[in-house]
């Protein structure tokens, strides 16, 4: 038997895939769903693919894994021509995960898991011991939760659990249809953290359909803009597609504040943060101050014995204060490093100083940042966004009369 | 009275009961084989569903004593003719439950079903079929409460079952131990019909998933 060969887990190495001139018609619709789209996905890489509903989005992911199958065009995945193989083998070999998991009612998360494991032919050994993998990658105990019913679980735990079936057979590639559409925005914060950390461990080659451009911004490495008919609006990084919007149709659907939603692609500890004036309960509040002064700042951070920030008094607090004392002030303002600009900004507009203080592991004081810091930091981003040129290949047949001024109703 | 009726035919009591059990046994299993069948090739397509929906919602009103009546040409007397009327009349309630239970099953968990690579046959069997038999076990139940009676009718044909005490207990209404063998033919098929209800209880809790069990 060739069982043997089967349980050799596909070549962990992602792969690229190549839409070459797909379209998708369906009877009795004089437009096409999706018309002649050309669009290379690098391999490796967390593809965004956006656009406002009905535009073919979910029609194009749909026809990598052929649950649609083309009407024209050829797909390949890597250097092989996938377009007439067998539907089911295909999508074997490749992770779907759709709204809310999709999970099987009827069978444990063991059972929804080792799915596609128990079609290709493992052996029960490693498949246990894999389920055990995954569930521990999606932050799951495997303990807790192997022998669990979908309805024991909440969304976000339905949700991980989809994506450790998709994982199941280490395929190449991963297909994600609105996958954190249906859970709370705290949960969806913290499944997006969890994909991009999945992501830097495992490099797979991610498609995922959004409507919600923000998490666009978040997770991809590079955007599709669509409009209706699956065509591509602009296909550029995020950064680029901030600074640089192809057209109005572009800048609408990233909707206000494109500068704001830059500072979501950067984190505290990517900045370079500003100096401050240490200070030491007990030590004598003029001789702080005195060091404020000469340093031409505003305030002091008062920082306990194992260097946490325990108060950030101003001049004039000082200036009314005999020595220093240990209280903790509940309100201040602090972010961690791994906080993006964007939350940075939300915590020092709303505190006093116009600045935050930044801690970094076991809430050491490592800095402050300020306004013009974040003010640097986008100009930057901007900078280097005019700067990068090597995006994908993502075009349509006709795309040429779009651009033309009047194409684009 | 009713006792020494009881004792003087026990065995004969015995025989037609566990004859009536069987045959209701038999023609539910050959009703839940043909009524899936009939769904697997239906359900999928709203038009077929609803013609589905429709004859099993006709086909109940006919009156089982007459379409037995009407068998006994073509199938002669006996067994034939009362195994086609009482799975005929058990297929009808387990088809309007396999059609709606497998039209109902969420599109998403199908597709997703699909997405990971499942045949169509494969998503059939161990995904919609699964899902949709709690569903399916309860026009189970339904079918065999209703046929426990209309098996009775088989007596008519000349069939087994405890149909010929009631039947020959009203042809001589009046005369020694009538009323007896009535009596003994309809308490038999109540008894019958609760203790495969019972059953049918039993076998949906082996075969129904826990994580789709209505918990209580």
């Amino acid at each position: 038997m060739s069982a043997s060969n089967s349980i050799q887990p596909e070549a962990t190495a992602s792969r690229s895939i190549l839409l070459d001139e797909v379209t998708k018609r369906y009877p009795g619709q004089s437009k096409p769903a999706v018309d002649g789209i050309t669009l290379e996905i690098p391999a490796g890489k967390i593809v965004m693919l956006v656009g406002p509903s009905g535009c073919g989005k979910t029609t194009t992911l749909k026809m990598i894994n052929r649950l649609i199958e083309p009407t024209e065009g050829r797909i390949k995945i890597g250097d092989e021509d996938v377009t007439s193989i067998d539907g089911d083998e295909l999508r074997r070999r490749m992770g779907y995960v759709i709204q809310a998991g999709g999970l099987f009612p009827h069978m444990t998360v063991a059972a929804n898991i080792s799915l596609v494991p128990k079609m290709l032919g493992w052996p029960k050994a490693k498949i246990s011991q894999r389920v055990d993998e995954l569930l521990e990658l999606v932050s799951l105990d495997p303990a807790v939760y192997r022998d669990r019913y979908p309805k024991e679980l909440s969304g976000g735990q339905q949700q991980r659990v989809g994506v450790a079936r998709a994982l199941a057979a280490d395929p190449p590639v991963l297909l994600m249809d609105e996958p954190f559409g249906a859970v709370d925005p705290i949960t969806r914060q913290r499944l997006q953290d969890e994909l991009i950390k999945i992501q830097d461990e495992l490099q797979k080659t991610i498609v995922i359909v959004t409507h919600d451009f923000d998490e666009a911004v978040k997770l991809g490495d590079w955007i599709v803009v669509f409009s209706e008919g699956a065509h591509i609006v602009q296909y550029d990084s995020p950064e680029r597609i901030l600074a640089e919007p192809a057209n109005e149709f572009v800048e609408n659907f990233i909707g206000s504040g494109a500068g704001l939603k830059q500072l979501t692609l950067n984190r505290v500890k990517d900045v370079e943060l500003a100096e401050a004036v240490i200070g030491a309960p007990g030590e004598k509040a003029a001789d702080v101050l005195k060091r404020v002064k000469d340093a031409g700042h505003g305030h002091a951070v008062i920082l306990d014995d194992r260097k946490r920030p325990l108060s950030w008094p101003s001049q004039r607090q000082l200036g009314r204060l005999d020595t220093i004392s240990a209280t903790q002030d509940p309100e201040l303002p602090i972010v961690g490093q791994g906080s993006t600009l964007n939350d940075a900004l939300d915590t020092m507009l709303v505190s006093n100083a116009g600045a935050a203080l930044v801690t970094g592991r076991r809430d050491v004081f490592v800095g402050v940042i300020t306004v013009e810091v974040i003010m640097e930091a986008i100009t930057q981003t901007r900078t280097a966004a005019h700067e990068a040129t090597d995006a994908p290949v993502g075009t349509n047949t006709d795309s040429i009369t779009i651009q033309q001024p009047g194409g684009a109703a | 009275m009713l006792w020494s009726f009881l004792v003087d035919r026990w065995d004969q009591i015995w025989f037609a009961a566990w004859q009536h059990f069987s045959l209701v046994v038999q023609s539910l299993i050959l009703a839940i084989v043909i009524s899936l069948l009939i769904a697997f090739l239906v359900y999928r397509s709203p038009r077929l569903s609803s013609v589905a929906n429709g004859v099993s919602a006709v086909g109940l009103t006919i009156p089982s004593f007459a379409l037995i009546g009407i068998l006994i040409a073509p199938l002669g007397f006996g067994v034939a003719p009362s195994v086609v009327v009482v799975t005929f009349f058990a297929a009808l309630p387990i088809l309007r439950n396999a059609v709606v239970g497998l039209s109902n099953i969420d599109q998403s968990i199908v597709e997703s079903a699909r997405g990971v690579g499942m045949s169509r046959l494969r998503t059939l069997l161990t995904i919609e079929l699964p899902l949709a038999w709690p569903i399916i076990l309860t026009g189970v139940r339904i079918s065999a409460q209703m046929v426990m009676g209309i098996a009775a009718v088989a007596a008519y044909a000349l069939g087994p079952g405890l149909g010929g005490f009631i039947f020959s207990g009203l042809s001589r209404l009046g005369g020694a131990n009538s009323l007896e063998s009535v009596v003994v033919g309809v308490v038999g098929v109540v008894i019958l019909a609760f203790i495969l209800d019972l059953l049918l209880v039993g076998l949906g809790r082996l075969t129904i998933s826990r994580g789709i069990r209505v918990s209580k």
